[in-house]
């Protein structure tokens, strides 16, 4: 039996930068997982949908406009009405650290801002998937 | 576990993908429900999508979705990209480009890397296609990896396969050229507003004009542009008068024997290669067996024999 981590990388919202969600992806994909990315300009409904349909285990979730706190919390809370609670989500960004722990809270298990080495990312991956 | 197998019958979403996931992973759960649904398989037109990288066979996918949601018809995507063969990894990037499709109800998009299968398909691709036709879905389009010349294996699953080019990738000879170019039941010369279409076009028309495989049906070659909705009502229709076509002649019965074999061949190789190198019994007769062939002493036929003669005994 071959388990493969699979991973959804998603942008919430109106930012069109992808770059960090893209070299995110790229490392992850590096570390053998399996990455689908969605591109950009994504909905909380539109993002738990993929995440249903891929089913995957972890969701990675990118914005640097400053909504995180309605956005990211949009999708765990959505996440948790449909019952996925078995996907381990993660955000990254630019996140203030005071957010943090308000977003740990909402159940984004890993907060990851700028200067973040990759191999943190999949670390965290690896030992925190939840089946 | 009857659980799982009702509700992919009832199109539940969560559990199609959980199937899915248990076929991909070669989980032993598997098996017993993929048996469980066949006997409602076999409904759905399964359409394939191939051509080179870049060629569009994402957007063209979408909005052929469209067009079938307009018609009413449930839709079931398959998009394929390519494991990495050094890390095992792949980024699946086709859902990208069918954003538009995200929250339609009757469409179940699902991405898949190719984990080893060199054809251009996944392998666990027939499975995927079997769960997806028994959760009702009228139309499943299985979208290939970026091929080159010669990843033809979507024949063997697709009732209407469909090739997709576009202009300015070389010159009449490539049409000639065995492979990807004989397998099209419909061409379609996508990006269709570039220039050098007309050539390509020409090109296209000029190889079906000139082969003589099939009396009763000359391949069409369609063009579109995909990224602006042109040509893909025409190409849906000239895809739905290819499956009465095959009914008709009764190719249909035909195709669906050569995709019985090659999942049956599928399923035989996997088993056989997990009996072989998953069983740990024989981890260091392989061991053992590499060592002498990289020192000289065996010749990679008979250490070959030698394993086969352990399993087979």
């Amino acid at each position: 039996m071959e388990r493969k981590i699979r991973v959804l990388v998603a942008k919430p919202g109106l930012d069109g930068h992808d770059r960090g969600a893209k070299i995110v992806a790229r490392a992850l994909r590096d570390a053998g997982m399996e990455v689908i990315y969605t591109g950009l300009h994504q909905t909380a409904e539109m993002i738990v949908e993929a995440a249903i349909q891929e089913d995957v285990d972890v969701l990675g979730l990118s914005l640097l406009s400053g909504a995180h706190m309605t956005l990211f919390v949009d999708v765990t809370r959505l996440l948790k009405k449909k019952g996925m609670n078995d996907v381990l989500v993660i955000g990254g960004g630019i996140i203030p650290k005071e957010d943090v722990p308000k977003l740990k809270k909402e159940g984004i298990c890993g907060v990851f801002g700028p200067g973040t080495p990759c191999e943190e990312i999949v670390d965290f991956i690896k030992k925190n998937v939840k089946k | 576990m009857n659980d799982l197998t009702s509700k992919i019958l009832n199109g539940d979403p969560r559990s199609i993908a959980r199937l899915i996931t248990l076929t991909e992973n070669n989980d032993p759960q598997a098996p017993k429900i993929m048996k469980n649904i066949h006997p409602y398989t076999g409904k759905a037109h399964v359409i394939g999508i191939t051509g080179v990288m870049g060629s569009g066979k994402s957007t063209l996918i979408c909005e052929l979705t469209r067009e079938y949601r307009k018609q009413g018809k449930k839709v079931g995507i398959i998009a394929i990209d390519p494991t990495s063969p050094f890390s095992g990894g792949a980024l699946l990037g086709d859902r990208v480009r069918m954003t538009d499709l995200a929250m339609d109800k009757g469409v179940f998009i699902r991405s898949m890397g190719t984990r080893g299968m060199l054809g251009g398909l996944a392998s666990a691709v027939y499975d995927v296609v079997e769960i997806l036709d028994a959760s009702g879905k009228d139309i499943v389009m299985v979208e290939t990896v970026g091929v080159g010349q010669a990843e033809v294996d979507v024949i063997k699953i697709a009732d209407t396969t469909l090739v997709v080019v576009v202009p300015g990738l070389g010159d009449y000879i490539q049409t000639l050229k065995a492979g990807i170019m004989e397998i099209a039941d419909i061409y379609v010369v996508n990006k269709a507003d570039r220039p050098g279409m007309q050539q390509t076009v020409a090109e296209v028309q000029n190889l079906v004009d000139i082969s003589c495989s099939d009396k009763d049906r000359k391949t069409p070659v369609f063009t579109t542009v995909a990224k602006e909705n042109k040509g893909i009502k025409e190409l849906v229709d000239e895809i739905n008068k290819h499956i009465l076509f095959l009914k008709k002649t009764k190719q249909f019965e035909d195709k669906r024997r050569l995709r019985y074999e090659a999942e049956l061949v599928e399923i035989i190789r996997k088993r056989l290669m997990n009996l072989i190198f998953d069983e740990k019994k024989l981890e260091d007769t392989i061991e053992r067996l590499l060592d002498q062939i990289s020192r000289k002493e065996v010749d990679p036929y008979t250490a070959a024999e030698e394993i086969l003669g352990k399993i087979l005994k």
